[in-house]
């Protein structure tokens, strides 16, 4: 066997905190060989980041290599100093970084860029280097190169701006590059015609890629091997086929469970389902069976949502939600799909059409009296960030109680103590945290108070923002879980947005595709997934990045 | 953390880490403490009358009996600096106090609605910044009255326009946060997410701003009545007594003049210093 490209043998890096060391990762080996294509995926704070950077020597001043050793091409470089480094950086080893935007310079043309990459290393005149940023931009793909080299960053779209990182990252031919989560963040269409394009470009080039990513169906896509971490260490390493197929370690096996695949049901995305003796459903309807004669719970028509500068953001959507029932509203960034939760909830006025809730006109009423409307307690949102939307200076008490407070105007005492501390137990959240602080909070537990804080009041209809978009997959598994067996409890209406067809599918009955403000296609959810009518729904479908145990393999001959 | 501190509540145990890991800020606490109790307990410290004159002991040096030496008229230099530090510290914190409640609260309203009110309130504050301060203060207590109340609103007035922009430009980057979204989905009306959401947020913030304003606040009040503005003799004052003293010090009595300058210094310096502590300590997030 030939020595490795990259290899990580028993690497410890720990953090100084204010609460003492920290050990990020406890003693990760990896072998990439030249030309392969590693991923290395983990939840958050499974230590994937770090190693990554200890690996590029970007560590921050806290963190420190306590042990082990990183080899380059049989070179160690464990403790590099900023002179190695500089050599190898850009020229051996170079990073494309989750963030395009904040990666690129914003006052800067990026052809000049690209171009300064270029004469770092190497001994170019400004006119060669140029010529050659144009080269490159060719080469990511990126139409009227010569005149896009003239563009600012904030000229291009996302997608743009990561190719853009991805030619300056192989602007000196690096035999090794380091993808962070190179498109979290970009919508799944531009995500996949990104990652086509990195593995087209390593796998011409012969370079060695790292891919570090929470997603474990992209990892399944893209790369020949998968180490999946865990708390610092490597749990599990198998080419992806074996690894989805068979996973050996029970983390794996709950993390591949976790991950929605196209046949996935809320219940099989935890392998045993929390037994939990659910309250008697105080109401449950099925689902579009009320009696005749229940008025709808939301009809909203023609509804538009137009700015002042020209932009329209919503145009001409309408549709129509029962009581009980489930709607997702699916589309990519700058779809409108957001405006259109905001609007329902009444936090933002339409320039048009009308938001009937339970027969009633909320549409005329302005948003900034909508708070004294009796509709108010009936309608109810839970954001897509739930560390963003806790105002950081309540306890999670004071979140879930500020509702009560307001809208039932409960007084601080023993009924508002109750009252909360049984929302929280519906949502599953321990007592003893609700004197906690949102930074005090993992992701999952900020989640689970932003949904008891939204369902304390008991509204009829609940518009979920992205609720789970900022999540690992196991948290997202189980706030799925938990809002489905909610809504079937308290017979609740769903308005579901999401970029994520997939985890919309399993929470909705009826799915509607929004694209640039207009509706593109509606339909009941699994027609949609598997049979879309329109090629912009096909291609949302098909951009998803996915493991079928039939399909792993077939990705995994496309990369080596 | 020890045993001995895990039974204080979050608030202390937070100051104390953070006074651990900033000696100065603790050092400028312990100063500021310091000369708030003096000032609170001048009446029942200070040796001498401040204000009766005693001819026959003009002008002594400091000596035992008269820690800081007598001025031209006899007084007890440490006894008038006590009292004034009393009045001084009054007029900067309530003139503070005025601007920062009004400030944050016009400001803050400001940057949550923009729109005409933002434009109006704006084009005020730029209208009053657009005077020299100090001059501006000086021609208000002037057409005002010599009054203590004047001075506190003529600082007061002044320091407006720092609240209001601070207070305006830290709102409306928390304007569309989640948590204000989420706020008014629960029900708050306007004044509702301004009064009990944003401010609260902003108030590390300007807690930074308060402190160097208070340093700020005193030096006007002395500045003015070093000027014949404001307090009038004999009023024991810092800024009288560096006036009156000044006369003195060619002719080498260098103490009517020196410690009143000396406090004033401190007194802002102690100020200045305790900002970023303060912002620290506020902050919840800074706990853990």
């Amino acid at each position: 066997m030939t020595t490795p490209l990259l290899s990580v043998e028993d690497l410890r890096v720990s953090f100084s905190t204010r609460r003492g060391t920290v050990e990020a990762l406890r003693g990760v080996s990896l072998a990439l060989p030249a030309g392969g294509v590693l991923g290395l995926v983990g939840e958050s704070g499974s230590g994937k980041s770090v190693t990554s950077l200890a690996v590029m020597g970007l560590l921050d001043r806290a963190g420190r290599v306590t042990g082990g050793r990183i080899r380059f091409d049989g070179r160690d470089i464990t403790r590099a100093g900023p002179r190695e480094l500089r050599g190898l950086r850009g020229a051996e080893i170079s990073m494309v970084f989750q963030n395009p935007r904040a990666a690129l310079n914003p006052i800067r043309r990026v052809g000049e860029q690209i171009a300064e990459v270029l004469r770092a290393h190497r001994p170019l005149t400004g006119a060669e280097a140029r010529k050659q940023a144009v080269e490159l931009l060719e080469a990511v793909r990126i139409r009227d190169a010569a005149r896009r080299a003239q563009a600012f960053p904030h000229e291009l779209s996302g997608g743009m701006c990561q190719r853009i990182v991805i030619a300056m990252a192989m602007a000196c031919a690096p035999r090794l590059i380091l993808a962070d989560e190179p498109t979290t963040g970009l919508d799944v269409t531009t995500q996949k015609a990104v990652m086509d394009l990195l593995a087209t470009l390593t796998r011409e080039r012969g370079m060695a890629m790292l891919l570090v990513t929470h997603d474990l169906g992209l990892a399944a896509q893209y790369c020949d091997q998968v180490a999946v971490m865990e708390q610092g260490r490597i749990v599990e390493s198998a080419p992806p086929a074996a690894l989805f197929g068979t996973p050996r370690h029970a983390y794996t096996a709950r993390l591949v469970a976790a991950c929605p695949r196209r046949d996935s049901t809320i219940a099989s995305l935890t392998p045993e389902a929390p037994p939990r003796p659910a309250a008697a459903p105080r109401k449950a309807p099925a689902p579009g069976t009320s009696p005749p004669g229940t008025p709808l719970l939301l009809e909203v028509q023609n509804l538009a949502k137009r700015y002042p500068d020209g932009t329209v953001a919503v145009d001409d959507v309408s549709f129509t939600l029962q009581p009980g029932e489930s709607l997702g509203l699916v589309g990519e960034s700058g779809s409108g799909k957001s405006t259109v939760s905001r609007l329902v909830t009444r936090l933002l006025d339409p320039s048009g059409g009308r938001i009937l809730f339970e027969g009633g006109d909320i549409g005329g009423i302005p948003a900034r009296d909508f708070h004294r409307a009796p509709q108010r307690r009936g309608v109810q949102i839970v954001f897509q960030d739930a560390g963003e939307s806790l105002n950081p200076r309540f306890t999670a008490f004071d979140s879930i109680a500020d509702p009560l407070r307001t809208l039932d105007g409960l007084r601080d005492g023993a009924a508002l103590q109750r009252k909360v501390e049984d929302c929280a137990e519906d949502v599953g959240l321990p007592r003893a945290l609700l004197d906690r602080f949102p930074h005090q909070l993992s992701g999952g537990q900020r989640a689970r108070v932003g949904i008891a804080r939204a369902l304390a009041i008991e509204p009829r209809l609940l518009v979920l923002d992205e609720p789970t978009a900022a999540l690992d997959v196991s948290v997202q598994a189980v706030v799925l879980q938990l809002l489905d067996r909610l809504r079937r409890e308290r017979g609740l209406g769903y308005l579901f947005v999401s970029h994520d067809l997939n985890v919309v599918r399993m929470l909705c009955e009826r799915v509607i595709v929004l694209r640039q403000g207009r509706i593109v296609e509606q339909g009941e959810s699994t027609r949609l997934l598997h049979a879309p009518a329109e090629a912009y729904t096909a291609e949302l479908v098909a951009a998803i990045p996915h493991f079928d145990p039939s399909a792993a393999p077939q990705a995994a001959v496309a990369c080596s | 953390m020890s045993a001995a501190t895990s039974g204080l509540p979050p608030l202390l145990r937070h100051a104390g880490w953070v006074l651990r890991g900033n000696p100065v800020t603790a050092l400028a606490m312990l100063g500021t403490a310091l000369l708030v109790l003096l000032a609170l307990l001048a009446p029942w410290l200070v040796p001498y009358d401040p204000i009766a004159s005693n001819v026959r002991m003009a002008m002594q040096p400091p000596s035992a009996a008269h820690w800081f030496g007598t001025d031209q008229l006899g007084r007890d230099i440490l006894s008038r600096l006590l009292m004034g530090a009393r009045l001084d510290l009054a007029i900067a914190a309530s003139a503070v106090g005025l601007s920062f409640v009004v400030g944050a609260v016009v400001g803050a309203f400001c940057g949550y609605q923009g729109g005409w009110l933002d434009r109006a309130v704006g084009r005020g504050v730029d209208v009053l910044m657009a005077f020299p301060l100090f001059v501006l203060a000086m021609a208000m207590v002037a057409a005002l009255g010599n009054r203590v109340e004047n001075i506190v609103y003529a600082t007061a007035i002044i320091n407006l326009p720092f609240y209001i922009r601070f207070a305006r430009t830290e709102v409306a980057v928390r304007r569309q946060a989640g948590w204000v979204e989420a706020a008014r989905a629960a029900g708050h009306g306007r004044a509702g997410v301004v009064l009990g959401f944003l401010l609260p947020n902003i108030l590390p913030n300007i807690a930074v701003q308060i402190s160097l304003n208070l340093g700020w606040a005193i030096l006007n009040a002395a500045g003015l009545s070093f000027l014949g503005l404001g307090i009038t003799a004999p009023t024991p004052e810092w800024g009288i007594m560096v006036a009156e003293g000044a006369r003195f010090i060619t002719a080498g009595q260098w103490w009517l003049v020196a410690f009143p300058g000396l406090a004033l210094m401190l007194a802002v310096l102690c100020f200045n210093l305790l900002g970023d502590g303060l912002r620290d300590i506020l902050d919840p997030r800074m706990r853990t």
